[in-house]
């Protein structure tokens, strides 16, 4: 383990939890229509709604995620920030208020406001629930993820813990309480994050980034005439044997230094031979996977990332001192950088993911490139690249547990003005992002396994108080933002399905009671997910929701909203659609291949988003559909000449 | 059973308009999301370009993505609230 249990952190996290649940049991007393669970009564103030959209929309993925990305790869995590603000204009100038107007407690009765159709309930209780669901997985896994250093405790059980409190949370209170949740957190998140970035701005950029910070080794090596790679001298390390990565591009040395077998990479330029100490996480087939060759507990493994040459005003100097926020990004661009890349290596039957350090100019970390190819890509890269951007600006005004937060205020006024704040919060949010994320990737506190953890970590480097707060809040971040969206799951499952589709005469009572069971179950489903998809960056899966949302909810919206053909069963074909075609493509994408073991080329569809495919896909069925059934509804009364 | 607003709401009489103004600012920020696109993927050596205090085109165009909304968001709650006004003579939309 390369980083320490914080009792501090333990501390605040406890206060933070034991908080939101007095909340909840607060809230829980007031809870006794199903307009109060599922939308809050609609009496929520404007402002406090504004920011609990906030709290609602800075989920793990902004917080951790984009941090994450930024930090293993620059402008390119950026990307995900801008995409995710602007997909609120849409929400704003074209779905807020119709939608207030049109529905009640979920996005299903907005759909179906107009044509009282079975299909569209059905259909869309079944979007809600796969597109929550989508959302949940990244919650969970950052909750796994951030357990890990703050409690000590394997990334299941921070699964476990997260989902077990939600479904405390939601199955007590409902929207009432999860608003507040949602308000306190997202306040908060805002002020730490200013206060952090205040501190990495008064840092600057420094070559050496802390005291504790590993410096890595570089070994002289020669060939003999025999083509046998020997050291220079062999005093320090023994080389064992040398071999390529998987990909063909790096070779790679396994050796024996400083009592353990470690990775390093072979280096070859001017006659001279260099091997440079790696990282490596090796999965055996059987027993522990072992960091740099040892078990975790051996701490062999380091944080890294660090500025290798920094460049100010002309010059080269060991470290700038404070920097204004301009200043700090151009002193970057002007710099070099020490990044890690990952190779996978088979050694025997054991496979290593090899870290290895790469120096980049600041220029390419400062512009996007680093994971999407767009400067000497293929057609497929940027197809990818439009693809998601797409996916990330339609997204948003489609997922449902946004959309069940315009039935917790009282007008269509107080909707758009919610959105507005939303809108203000989350954009200053995001700005902030790119001196989070920079500010990781430049002071050696990244944990090459987890790129999710990057923020906090970033965080403990200037205290354990920072640290703490930055640790419960994101936890808080986690516990939102699943609250919400199995809120919007229930709505989904007991308004949607068992009130409106199997029409089932509930009282009041019963209509909230059927909520909580259907939280409860959407809750374990959650924890089951989270444990399964451990490992893979919080943001790129919240790309995947969109990508899901945008296809299966938004053609539905949009067309019922500026299309006056649009017939009940263009818009069920068009959500049946939207959902298929994106899960279908997303299974078949080259990112899961790698998760089902494969090699990425292996996948048989190219590209990581399915939005550019999925979303026209669904738009155009809606579109066919209803032309061709617009005729019989007519006939039937649904829809009007 | 067709559904209710979660409020009891008064007819909004300027709906239609604010519908209409929310589709011109929708449209004029999709263009500045577009051209931002195509930039990335048609012009990524334009994008590189110092072009403000230091920053290349990259960073200022994505920051002008996010303060922009804000603005437009701004000046259309205005916008639309003077129409609530006109149009529902003080009536709760």
């Amino acid at each position: 383990m390369i980083y320490d249990v914080s009792i501090g952190a333990i501390i605040i996290f406890v206060c933070f939890v034991v908080l939101v649940l007095i909340l909840s049991f607060y809230f829980a007393r007031k809870t006794k229509t199903a307009n109060s669970y599922y939308a809050a009564g609609g009496t929520i103030h404007w402002s406090v709604n504004g920011i609990a959209f906030a709290g609602d929309y800075l989920s793990a993925a902004s917080f951790l995620g984009i941090c994450g990305m930024i930090a293993y790869a620059g402008y390119d995590g950026f990307l995900y920030s801008i995409g995710y603000l602007a997909g609120w204009v849409v929400a704003l100038f074209v779905v807020a208020e119709p939608l207030k107007r049109m529905g009640k407690f979920t996005f299903a009765d907005a759909l179906d406001n107009k044509f009282n159709s079975k299909g569209i309930k059905l259909t869309a209780a079944i979007s809600t629930l796969i597109v929550s669901l989508f959302y949940l997985i990244p919650q969970m896994v950052g909750a796994g993820d951030l357990v890990v250093p703050l409690l000590g405790l394997p990334h299941w059980v921070g699964v476990v813990i997260v989902g077990s409190i939600v479904i405390l949370i939601v199955a007590t209170a409902g929207m009432t309480s999860t608003t507040y949740v949602q308000f306190i957190k997202g306040g908060m998140l805002i002020i730490v994050t200013v206060i952090l970035t205040v501190f990495i701005l008064n840092k600057g950029l420094d070559a050496n980034p802390h005291d504790d910070y590993h410096v890595f080794t570089s070994l002289e090596a020669s060939f003999d005439d025999n083509g046998k790679l020997l050291l220079n001298d062999d005093s320090k390390a023994e080389i064992l044997y040398v071999t390529e990565g998987a990909a063909g591009k790096e070779r790679f040395a396994k050796m024996k230094f400083n009592g353990y077998e470690r990775w390093f990479r072979l280096i070859e330029k001017d006659n001279t031979v260099l091997l440079e100490e790696s990282l490596s996480v090796t999965d055996p087939t059987s027993g522990d996977v072992l960091y740099n060759g040892a078990e975790k507990s051996a701490r062999q493994f380091y944080q890294v990332g660090h500025m290798y040459r920094i460049i100010s005003e002309g010059q080269e100097v060991e470290s700038t001192g404070g920097l204004n926020p301009f200043k700090f990004l151009t002193k970057i661009e002007d710099s070099e950088i020490i990044i890690y890349t990952k190779a996978i290596v088979e050694d025997g039957d054991d496979r290593v993911s090899v870290y290895y350090p790469k120096v980049v100019p600041g220029t390419s970390v400062m512009k996007p490139g680093m994971i999407f190819k767009l400067a000497n890509g293929t057609g497929w890269d940027k197809l990818n690249f439009i693809s998601l951007m797409l996916a990330l600006f339609l997204g948003t005004s489609a997922l449902p547990h946004i959309l069940i937060r315009y039935y917790t205020v009282p007008s269509q006024r107080a909707a758009r003005k919610s959105t507005i704040v939303a809108i203000a919060a989350i954009g200053f949010f995001y700005i902030l992002t790119l001196f989070l994320g920079f500010g990781a990737m430049i002071n050696g506190v990244i944990d090459v396994t987890s790129s999710n953890m990057s923020g906090p970590l970033l965080a403990k480097m200037f205290g354990v108080g920072i640290f703490s707060l930055i640790s419960a809040i994101a936890f808080a971040t986690v516990l939102g933002t699943v609250s919400g969206l199995i809120v919007a799951s229930s709505g989904a499952i007991a308004h949607d399905f068992i009130d409106n589709y199997l029409n089932k005469q509930m009282t009041d009572k019963a209509k909230v009671r059927a909520g909580k069971i259907s939280a409860f179950v959407v809750g374990i489903i959650a924890i089951i997910l989270g444990i399964l998809f451990q490992g893979m960056n919080v943001s790129f899966l919240v790309g995947l929701a969109f990508a899901v949302a945008a296809s299966a909810n938004l053609p539905a919206i949009i067309m019922i909203l500026f299309w006056k053909k649009t017939t009940s069963k263009g818009v069920s074909a068009s959500i049946v659609t939207g959902i298929a075609s994106s899960i279908i493509l997303i299974l078949l994408s080259p990112t899961m291949f790698e998760r089902y073991g494969m090699l990425k080329t292996d996948a048989i569809w190219p590209l990581d988003n399915p939005g550019i495919v999925s979303i026209p896909l669904s738009f155009a069925i809606l579109v066919v559909v209803s032309l061709l059934t617009k005729k019989k509804e007519t006939q039937l009364g649904i829809v009007k000449e | 059973m067709l559904h209710e607003p979660s409020a009891e709401l008064n007819e909004d009489k300027s709906a239609d308009k604010k519908a209409k103004l929310g589709l011109k600012f929708f449209f004029v920020y999709l263009f500045l999301y577009v051209f931002f696109v195509f930039l990335c993927v048609y012009k990524p050596e334009l994008i590189g370009q110092r072009v403000f205090l230091g920053l290349n085109l990259a960073v200022v165009y994505g920051f002008f993505l996010i303060i922009i909304a804000i603005i437009m968001g701004f000046i259309y709650n205005l916008i639309c609230t003077r129409l609530e006004n006109k149009y529902n003579e003080g009536r709760e939309v």
